[in-house]
């Protein structure tokens, strides 16, 4: 160990100020300020803005949401836009749609904690909730876009009067499992996390109503040595297996496509393909809910500046990986000979129908993405904010361009045709939309919303080796 | 108030103290007591003296189960009660089976690390005895708190209450078990 009497020096070794890292949290007000800080919003009285974004989000899931989705349920799959020879419509868009963005979640969240990065702490909580709310999204499109959705039992292996069995051998069966694993995990880490959160807000509780719905939540958590210790032991099992999850689900979307044998979809690189783009569309969202959420909320001080800093970097990294996807895509398709392929995606930016769609892809998901380079723009919040949404509308575009810009013009005239949204598929996306940022409302208002645990085990008072932490003078 | 006596209470200010208060409780002997804190202190493992949590193993458990079942199940379910043939591959060959499996896989392992992390905290619990305690409410805001029960060896009401205040601990409670 080397000599510490002489700490002016040391002082002088350690980096200048502009190249030290910018504190977790600012202010540096102790523990007991974080706390009242972080459980103020779910113990204060709903403000107006709340119930300015809830009302209508209520509505879309409580009333269109419900009536969209009985009509095809009860009429069928023909009240929806795909027919010959778009099988696939929006109902599988907007399924990769919400599974993408669940991605982003599940990364900030588990990859994050994993590489010990502090600064999750702040935003994990709610990278997590969106995860979950938007799987469950996810989840429900395959479950009704097979048709007769009285029949989704068949998809699990469960013995029947039939005696008959899935088919085990196709990636559509495994996409059962793999969304309701996605789902069921997530909500495992999500619930898991909050726990010892529960239990503060149990402390805190002033009436009899929340003490006992929070004490049934935190379960009897006490937060003693032991009680922590596999705590955080489990956590980082749960962490890696979300960070597998991550991973897998997607690819998995990607290999229903690439097992096709259709031009635009037979591509090697499509699971790889689908994870990226799922989390530089979850990134998207994550912007757009930080960014907000951090004003409406008054979280100035938690989320602060340089965490968004660091999510726009994140989103900017995936956006390049992305990019060299597509480029990649296109130089295969040119590489390979293969003129089906060369057609198909020559036709994406020059054909006849959706070119538009071909160019906004490249004009948000590539051209926007780079203005994410600029320090000036990252700073920005409202900036920030419009590209979050519009990564958001990029990424859904590049599922159309994908789904059904493969599928409408095949290789026989007989496969011609255009692909029309009717307001059902609209409605039911409205639906879906509402009933995510409902939901997203609700946890926002009535759970902790940052892990308050965890902020306050990355403050230097929460570090037994920092002297704000107790630590003797000269460090422990 | 007339139960049974759990044991005593201390608070601390700060992890810092709070970890050299426990490396001298540990120190004069003690073997039932804990320490009760609003987030994981680092380093108090070590002090406490526990070792590799059990959760892991809990976990791979649950996993390595799941995945085995589900290569069970697709054996019997695609070669042997009702063989498939499909694209003329093999009823059963191992490839087929790494997905679903692993996918189960990752199920059984979070389910046996939530599960086997309040099994082995022994939660949920309806009732603790130092949750009626007003001040342990501090325990989850910004006070670290060190409880040596009644039922260790060396507890002595005067004995503990002696250490407890010697270490640095303030706030002085006896904790009662109320039946």
């Amino acid at each position: 160990m080397a000599d510490l009497t002489n700490l002016e020096e040391l002082r002088q070794l350690a980096p200048p100020a502009e190249l030290r890292r910018a504190p977790v949290i600012e202010g540096n007000l102790g523990l007991g300020w974080l706390t009242d800080k972080l459980s103020a919003f779910a113990e204060a009285k709903v403000p107006k803005w709340w119930w300015f974004f809830f009302v209508p989000t209520a509505f879309a899931a409580t009333v269109i949401f419900p009536v969209c989705l009985f009509y095809q349920v009860f009429t069928g799959v023909g009240v929806w836009g795909n027919n010959h020879p778009d099988m696939w419509g929006w109902d599988i868009v907007n399924f990769i749609w919400w599974v993408g963005v669940a991605h982003a979640g599940t990364l900030i969240s588990a990859m994050l904690f994993l590489t010990r990065q502090h600064w999750r702490t702040t935003i994990g909580r709610m990278a997590e909730a969106m995860t979950v709310f938007s799987v469950a999204m996810a989840g429900l499109y395959p479950a009704i876009h097979v048709g007769r959705a009285w029949f989704d039992w068949f998809m699990f292996p469960i013995p029947n009067s039939n005696g008959n069995w899935p088919q085990f051998k196709s990636p559509l069966m495994w996409d059962v499992f793999a969304v309701n694993t996605y789902l069921m995990v997530s909500s495992l880490f999500w619930f898991m996390g909050m726990i010892p959160d529960f239990a503060v807000l149990r402390d805190r509780s002033t009436t009899r109503v929340r003490r006992v719905i929070f004490s049934f939540l935190a379960m009897g958590w006490t937060g003693s040595a032991w009680q922590w210790h596999n705590y955080e032991k489990a956590y980082v099992v749960l962490c890696g297996l979300c960070t597998l999850l991550v991973f897998t689900v997607s690819s998995i979307v990607g290999l229903d496509f690439c097992t096709a044998q259709i031009a635009g979809w037979h591509a090697t690189i499509f699971p790889l393909y689908f994870v990226i783009g799922a989390v530089f569309c979850g990134f998207g969202m994550m912007l757009v809910l930080l960014t907000s959420l951090r004003k409406l909320c008054g979280l100035e001080n938690i989320i602060t500046r340089s965490h968004i800093d660091k999510v726009a970097k994140l989103t900017l990294v995936s956006g390049l990986i992305i990019d060299y996807i597509y480029l990649m895509e296109i130089f295969i398709a040119w590489y390979s000979g293969d003129p089906y392929e060369r057609w198909v995606f020559g036709h994406r930016f020059f054909g006849q129908s959706y070119w538009y769609f071909g160019w906004m892809l490249l004009g948000i998901n590539v051209g926007v993405t780079q203005l994410l380079w600029f320090k000036k723009i990252r700073s920005n919040l409202l900036l920030l904010f419009v590209i979050g949404l519009l990564i958001n509308v990029g990424m859904w575009t590049e599922r159309f361009v994908i789904v059904v810009g493969s599928l409408y013009q095949d290789f026989l005239p007989a496969n011609w045709g255009k692909y029309h949204p009717t307001m059902w598929d609209v409605g039911l996306y409205i639906g879906t939309l509402g009933a995510f940022f409902m939901l997203y409302l609700l946890f926002v208002k009535f759970l902790p919303v940052i892990a308050i645990s965890e902020v306050k085990g990355a403050t230097p008072q929460g570090d037994p080796h920092h002297p704000l932490g107790g630590a003797p003078k000269g460090g422990h | 108030m007339n139960g049974k006596v759990y044991g005593l209470m201390a608070e601390f200010d700060s992890p810092g103290a709070v970890l050299r208060a426990a490396e001298k409780v540990r120190g004069a002997g003690y073997r039932r007591w804990d320490v009760f804190t609003p987030f994981p202190v680092h380093g108090l493992d070590q002090v406490m003296g526990y070792r590799n949590s059990l959760v892991g193993w809990v976990s791979l458990a649950l996993g390595a189960g799941a995945f085995m079942s589900v290569v069970g199940l697709l054996w019997y379910a695609n070669a042997f009660d009702y063989p498939l043939i499909v694209g003329g591959k093999p009823m059963f060959s191992p490839p087929m089976t790494f997905v679903p499996a692993y996918i189960l896989m990752i199920m059984g392992a979070a389910v046996g690390a939530l599960v086997g992390m309040l099994g082995i905290n022994q939660l949920p619990r309806l009732h603790h005895p130092l949750l009626a305690k007003k001040r342990f409410e501090s325990a989850t805001r910004d006070k670290f708190i060190i409880v040596i029960g009644a039922n260790d060896p060396q507890f002595s009401a005067s004995a503990t209450l002696k250490l407890l205040g010697d270490i640095g601990g303030s706030n002085i409670e006896t904790v009662e078990d109320q039946e």
